[in-house]
């Protein structure tokens, strides 16, 4: 297992780097005007003050050298300090929100990050439990019943299903409002009495012991994660499902039933453990999926998350903010998708071996 | 003495054999092999079997049909003001508040279809199925959206297999380094999340190419096609150590004709199996990104973009359901059509179901 996971982590670096050149190569299709705002946030009014950015920046120089200015930043020859830079951790400026891309990421990854905790406990625990259901129940009714949920749920899109949601929950019968805090808790969190300590809204509101704010909060999100939750129990589902059939059918359960057990024990503690092996997997990548911020979901339910902003950034045509987010997501997913890997690795002795 | 023993043991266990072989042959019942069945190959027959007697395929094939027929019929169903511009949803006046279904075209109706007076009796086109805010006949951009859904969704599909069996199988055949660096790079292209790269792809490209559908299929595609380089990599490294194909090459057949006559034929069906389950799933990307405002112009009859017409009005949606309702209704029976289609195909696909379901 070991040279496996060797070979995964020596060729981080690689992804790492083939991740930069495609995001630059993207970023080589902008005009300089598009492309100044790696490097201020205004943009250039005139002629003048773009070739005066295209001189300073080495925007005209070959691209390897731009390449290597924007991934480690613009040395000034006076004062020899940098300027921005990737590995410095500048993204660049997002014009649609008048903002640093890094600082977007500092404020809304906390709330995507809030998200995601709350959707994957529903997603996982009872995704595997209506997997396990209809595979008990093979061909069944019951079977049937979860089959049509599922490819129902893969059927629909998310921002169907969103604006459905919101318009039962919301407009219908006013239980649940979109967005984050309603604006007392919001006024009260801007107050100086409310610490943060982990800038993650839920569990700051529990350590602050304001139960109020904690109740707003969930109110806020519960639609955001019956969505995310709807959407991702069909693939939860059919993998716990087949992967839970394969395993009745092998030969250890057979022996456990002719022992005499419960058939209650024989599903749960000698299938499922085998038959949750594949089901980690896909568990971790939705997690993965999660985190990299739901964009449509977030976008609807006005939840300020890094989703709604690439969104916002999309719509107004801010090509270096959603270049910044994507490159972002783009290295938390290849770090996650490694961490997935070797646990699957780890779990999986049948990995392991071969 | 042990030896002999043997001897016998093993005599005794062909002549066993030979009986066994003899029974289970006899009590066979003759199949016959029919004429499409020789035609398809053993694999395909029986996956085109499971479909055409599977309840939920059945289900899935008569919606594609009639999505079909919306399609084809659109200038019919739906006439357009000018053939040039059939695309462009008709408004109805620039008015913000959706007005209900059936409600009479004021300013400017579009030619009212032949049907519309025999069944209804009555003269004056109406908006079928209401208007949006901003007085765009849903109903009309529903029927022309069938055609923008099936252009992108089959379109991206085509492009990504394509793509996919190229490099898939440049991958596979030559293997080595060129298998190495290909495989690296879809690594590289897998290691961005699909809608969000797709989103910033087509972002980039909109203003270059102008306002069309062509920027969000193209990001579509870009972001979409490693998988199926994956699989078909994976099919034909299979493949290629089959018998067949050690006996295409002993007689000497070159490269190009051992790839493309013998291993790609039969290494590629997996792979449009694959394709067929996936439509679905580019028509909701699709549908996605003009939702969010990326690619089309505004007014462009596309299932997506009259959805994001219901955004302004969240809080009264109980009032005007109609604007999210019937085009949501439009998309999820279009995709679950494929659905269908496609959770059949897997499962007879599955060998570890086979003959279980």
């Amino acid at each position: 297992m070991s040279t496996y996971i060797l070979r995964r982590v020596l060729l981080l670096p690689l992804l790492l780097f083939g991740t930069t050149i495609l995001i630059f190569g993207m970023l080589s299709f902008l005009t300089p005007t598009e492309r100044s705002a790696l490097w201020v946030q205004n943009i250039p009014r005139n002629e003048r003050q773009v070739e005066g950015i295209i001189r300073k920046y080495g925007l005209d120089k070959p691209i390897y050298v731009q390449y290597y200015i924007w991934l480690v930043g613009n040395k000034d020859p006076e004062t020899g300090e940098y300027e921005g830079g990737l590995l410095r951790g500048d993204l660049g400026y997002a014009r649609s929100a008048s903002q640093p891309v890094m600082d977007i990421i500092k404020a809304r990854l906390p709330n995507t990050l809030d998200l995601a905790i709350w959707s994957v406990l529903p997603i996982v625990v009872i995704g595997i439990l209506l997997g396990v259901i209809a595979a008990i129940n093979h061909n069944r009714f019951i079977d049937q019943v979860t089959r049509v949920f599922s490819i129902l749920g893969w059927s629909f899109p998310t921002f169907v299903f969103a604006l459905v949601v919101l318009m039962i929950f919301y407009a219908g019968l006013g239980w649940f409002p979109p967005g984050r805090v309603s604006d007392w808790a919001n006024q009260v969190i801007l107050s100086g009495d409310f610490h943060t300590y982990t800038h993650i809204l839920s569990f700051d509101s529990l350590l602050n012991g304001r139960f109020d704010i904690f109740l707003d909060v969930i109110r806020h999100m519960i639609l955001p994660v019956i969505t995310l939750s709807y959407l991702n129990w069909a693939l939860m589902l059919r993998v716990t499902r087949s992967s839970m059939l394969e395993a009745l059918r092998q030969e250890y359960v057979t022996t456990a039933r002719s022992k005499g057990l419960k058939e209650s024990v024989v599903i749960f503690r000698h299938a499922l453990p085998n038959a949750l092996i594949p089901v980690v997997t896909i568990a971790g990548f939705t997690i993965v999926a999660l985190l990299n911020g739901v964009v449509i979901t977030e976008t609807i339910f006005n939840y300020p998350g890094i989703g709604r902003a690439a969104a916002r950034a999309a719509l107004n045509l801010d090509v270096v903010g959603i270049l910044g987010l994507t490159l972002f997501n783009g290295l938390i997913l290849i770090v996650a998708n490694l961490v997935v890997d070797v646990l699957y690795a780890v779990v999986d002795p049948r990995v392991r071996l071969s | 003495m042990e030896k002999q023993k043997n001897n016998t043991d093993e005599s005794k266990l062909v002549e066993r054999r030979k009986q066994l072989l003899e029974v289970t042959l006899d009590g066979l019942p003759e199949r016959k092999i029919g004429r499409l069945e020789r035609a398809l190959g053993p694999e395909p027959y029986r996956i085109l079997k499971g479909l055409i007697t599977n309840p939920l395929s059945i289900v899935g094939f008569f919606i594609l049909a009639i999505f079909i027929f919306i399609a084809v019929a659109a200038p019919v169903l739906a006439p357009p003001r000018k053939a040039a511009t059939a695309y462009r949803i008709p408004r109805d006046g620039f008015h913000p508040t959706p007005q209900e279904p059936g409600t009479v075209w004021e300013s400017r109706p579009p030619p009212v279809p032949f049907w519309y007076e025999p069944i209804t009796g009555k003269e004056e086109w109406v908006h079928l199925l209401g208007t949006t805010s901003g007085q765009w006949d849903i109903y009309y951009g529903i029927i022309w959206g069938t055609r923008t859904a099936f252009k992108a969704g089959l379109t991206v599909t085509i492009a990504v297999v394509l793509i996919g069996i190229l490099t898939g199988s440049i991958s596979a055949y030559y293997g080595g380094r060129v298998d190495n660096v290909i495989m690296r790079i879809t690594d590289i292209f897998m290691s961005f999340p699909f809608f969000l790269a797709a989103l910033t792809l087509s972002t980039i490209l909109t203003p270059k190419m102008g306002r069309s559908i062509l920027p969000a299929i193209i990001a579509l595609i870009a972001f979409g096609w490693m998988g199926y380089a994956r699989l078909v990599r994976g099919d034909i490294l299979s493949v290629k150590e089959r018998d067949y194909v050690m006996a295409a090459r002993v007689i000497g057949a070159g490269d190009r004709r051992i790839l493309f006559r013998h291993i790609l034929p039969n290494a590629i069906f997996p792979t449009l199996v694959v394709a067929s389950m996936d439509v679905g799933t580019y028509v909701l990307s699709f549908a996605a990104l003009s939702f969010l405002g990326v690619g089309t112009e505004v007014g462009y009859a596309d299932w997506g973009q009259i959805i994001s017409f219901a955004r302004d009005w969240i809080t009264d949606l109980a009032d005007y359901w109609f604007v999210v309702v019937y085009p949501a209704l439009a998309i999820v029976f279009f995709v679950l059509a494929w659905n269908l289609i496609g959770d059949a195909v897997r499962d007879l696909f599955d060998p570890r179901l086979r003959g279980t379901t």
